[in-house]
């Protein structure tokens, strides 16, 4: 008789051979380090330490290494681990204006206070497959450094501009900002929230959202006021010491995008903020993340909320990626009891509605 | 890889304290969907995620666990969420028999064995609101909860009626909790739902992605929505087991050939293996 194929033990035993074998290819060339991947797949490391909301590198590595190279699996292994992870306590908030900046860019001003860096970008290269590439063993020769001069902060732009009046002062608040990894969303979420969600969103989602506003859906006109990219330091403030210590430095992408803003009953005409801070050197992220922000400001600035990315709890609510992923995913699982009980409508509708479909015909 | 490093049954006691106190304030509030901190789990979300953390917290090492999918014990996700159990949770017993176990973590099913006093089930919910097709916004859905005003989800059903001539959802049929909560049971086919009603099992359901529990105590009343002139009517595949000749359970059909040939058997293993060989020993005896 025929026997349901239900899978069990050995199918998954079997299956996750398989799966190994398969992840480490071509045992006749040499396996993949975690090192290398940390130190010569650095953009896919930067993005799943942002998506996987933890910073470190080693184990953003080791999660693409074991993923075959599938991001999204590696945000949802280094998630999983996070998750497991104690906190004992919440660091200070970082301090960008301090930041050791290896790229800054404006693109409002020609020049400006601590200079345009443009640092390691892919903005002007050609994009020609260099096959050179594909021989090993060139080593690049060094950058010769510059002499960064003093060790001064540089200025920010929309500060300039605030000095004149013209950009939006943010509200400020001492309020404890909520944390989505522990407390569940609810709707309006407010400013800190959305932006704890965006900074960890999925960066295909977050990309199409910001250039969806670039297309007229939700248009808010925005410039790169600034973009920098560099080192920060973390510190926390232990209770029992009563000041601060340094407990490392991490690499982050700031985006400032500063928006037109026709101003309204109660506002004049300024300009107003999006704002973008990512974990990495992950600036496409860090830019669609202030376009976002900025359109969600929407209700608060009493635009008209016609766009999706104006919607808060629409981009809120399919920003993860290993959310969205799990569930979509999910429909490989089996259905069949309820497709069974699908059948059994299906039929009986199809069974009261036959004669009358033959009444019909006679008449 | 191993388990060391992680406490009993994956989540940290804290989580677990959490998790625990929103499922009591959910038994306090019967059919209510209760936010809560869900986790990232090492299965993806839609794989159970939400019942995973419920039993989680729930669990204790004299516990016995049986968990199903489809019904059956020997499903590939049953299997995976056993075995994660299995392994994170040591001491813990798993069985596939529904009378010895004590949590019983399911997927789409109720099994067909009464569930007695001390027993729980949990349920892995993928949407724990029932008014999400005909109201997306949460935020709406939450007032609508509020003011208990379900006449969207009548006017759906009336609509059903009209079009169809029945009730037309065939799974995760909406019910009311205790007069007064709508409530999605997850997609267990609607055949299930009467079981759900006076349980003397503490039923809880998870849903991970979404953040949010809710429960049914013991002995709560838990009624399929419907109207007095079109009562609802659970269904079945007519036709009895070709393993066990039930006739009263609920079956999947099974295609033999490609010439339209089809069988049906139970779709819960462990109440049809139990009939076999009840019948087995008569038959000896």
């Amino acid at each position: 008789m025929y026997v349901a194929v239900k899978g069990g033990e050995a199918a998954i035993a079997n299956a996750h051979s398989w799966l190994a074998e398969e992840r480490r290819g071509d045992p006749s060339v040499p396996e993949l380090s975690t090192g290398q991947i940390r130190e010569q797949m650095t953009l896919a490391v930067d993005r799943v330490m942002a998506e996987g909301s933890c910073y470190d590198p080693g184990l953003a590595a080791l999660a693409i290494k074991q993923a075959r190279g599938d991001l999204i699996e590696a945000i949802f292994l280094l998630r999983a681990y996070r998750t497991t992870l104690p906190r004992f306590g919440a660091s200070l908030p970082i301090d960008t204006g301090m930041m050791r900046v290896r790229r800054r860019v404006s693109a409002t001003y020609k020049d400006l206070p601590g200079g345009q860096i443009l640092g390691p970008t892919f903005d002007y290269t050609h994009r020609l497959l260099d096959f050179a590439l594909a021989a090993e063993g060139h080593v690049p020769l060094p950058v010769p450094e510059t002499d960064p001069g003093e060790d001064t902060a540089c200025p920010r732009v929309t500060a300039m501009l605030a000095d004149e009046g013209l950009m939006a002062p943010e509200q400020p608040s001492d309020a404890e900002p909520g944390d989505l990894t522990r407390t569940p969303l609810s709707y309006p979420a407010g400013r800190p929230l959305r932006l704890q969600n965006l900074a960890r969103a999925d960066e295909g989602f977050l990309l199409s959202m910001a250039y969806s506003t670039q297309r007229g859906y939700g248009n808010n006109h925005p410039f790169v006021g600034e973009l920098r990219q560099g080192e920060v330091t973390v510190e926390i403030l232990p209770p029992e010491l009563g000041f601060p210590i340094e407990i490392g430095d991490i690499t982050v992408t700031e985006c400032q995008m500063v928006n037109q803003f026709n101003g309204s009953r109660t506002e004049p005409p300024q300009f107003t903020r999006g704002y973008g801070l990512v974990l990495g050197r992950t600036e496409r992220r860090a830019m669609s993340m202030a376009l976002v922000d900025r359109a969600l400001r929407a209700e608060e600035l009493g635009e008209e909320i016609a766009a999706p990315a104006q919607d808060e709890e629409f981009v809120l609510s399919h920003s993860d990626n290993v959310e969205a992923t799990g569930f979509l995913e999910h429909l490989k699982l089996p259905h069949y009891v309820d497709f069974q009980s699908e059948l059994e409508v299906v039929r009986a509708m199809r069974a009261a509605a036959a004669p009358a479909a033959l009444r019909e015909a006679a008449e | 890889m191993t388990t060391e490093g992680y406490n009993f049954a994956y989540l940290d006691e804290g989580t677990k304290r959490m998790i625990r106190r929103a499922l009591l304030k959910a038994v306090a509030v019967p059919g209510h969907q209760v936010p809560f901190g869900s986790r990232e789990m090492p299965l993806p979300y839609g794989w159970g995620t939400g019942g995973i953390q419920v039993t989680a917290s729930v669990v204790g090492p004299d516990d016995v666990l049986k968990v199903i999918d489809q019904g059956a014990d020997d499903t590939t996700n049953a299997v995976s969420i056993r075995r994660f159990f299995a392994r994170v949770a040591p001491g813990l017993r798993t069985t596939e028999r529904t009378a010895e176990a004590t949590i019983i973590q399911t997927r789409h099913r109720i099994p067909e064995t009464p569930l007695r006093e001390g027993q729980v089930m949990v349920y892995q919910v993928p949407q724990p609101e029932p008014l999400f097709k005909l109201e997306p916004r949460r935020a709406e859905t939450k007032r609508l909860h509020a003011l208990a005003d379900y006449g969207l989800m009548q006017v759906k059903l009336y609509e059903d009626i009209a079009r169809h001539g029945r009730v037309g959802s065939s799974y995760d049929h909406p019910v009311m909790v205790g007069g007064r909560y709508l409530m999605a049971p997850s997609p267990i086919p609607s055949f299930d739902n009467p079981k759900m009603h006076l349980s003397p099992a503490l039923q809880l359901f998870g849903a991970g992605r979404e953040r949010r529990l809710y429960a049914v105590p013991p002995y709560t009343e838990v009624r399929s929505l419907d109207f007095d002139d079109h009562p609802f009517v659970p269904l079945r595949a007519s036709g009895s087991c070709a393993l066990c000749g039930a006739d009263h359970t609920y079956l999947d059909e099974m295609v033999t050939d490609d010439r339209g040939g089809r069988l049906f058997v139970c779709s819960d293993t462990d109440y049809c293996g139990e009939r076999q060989e009840q019948q087995a020993a008569e038959r000896a005896a």
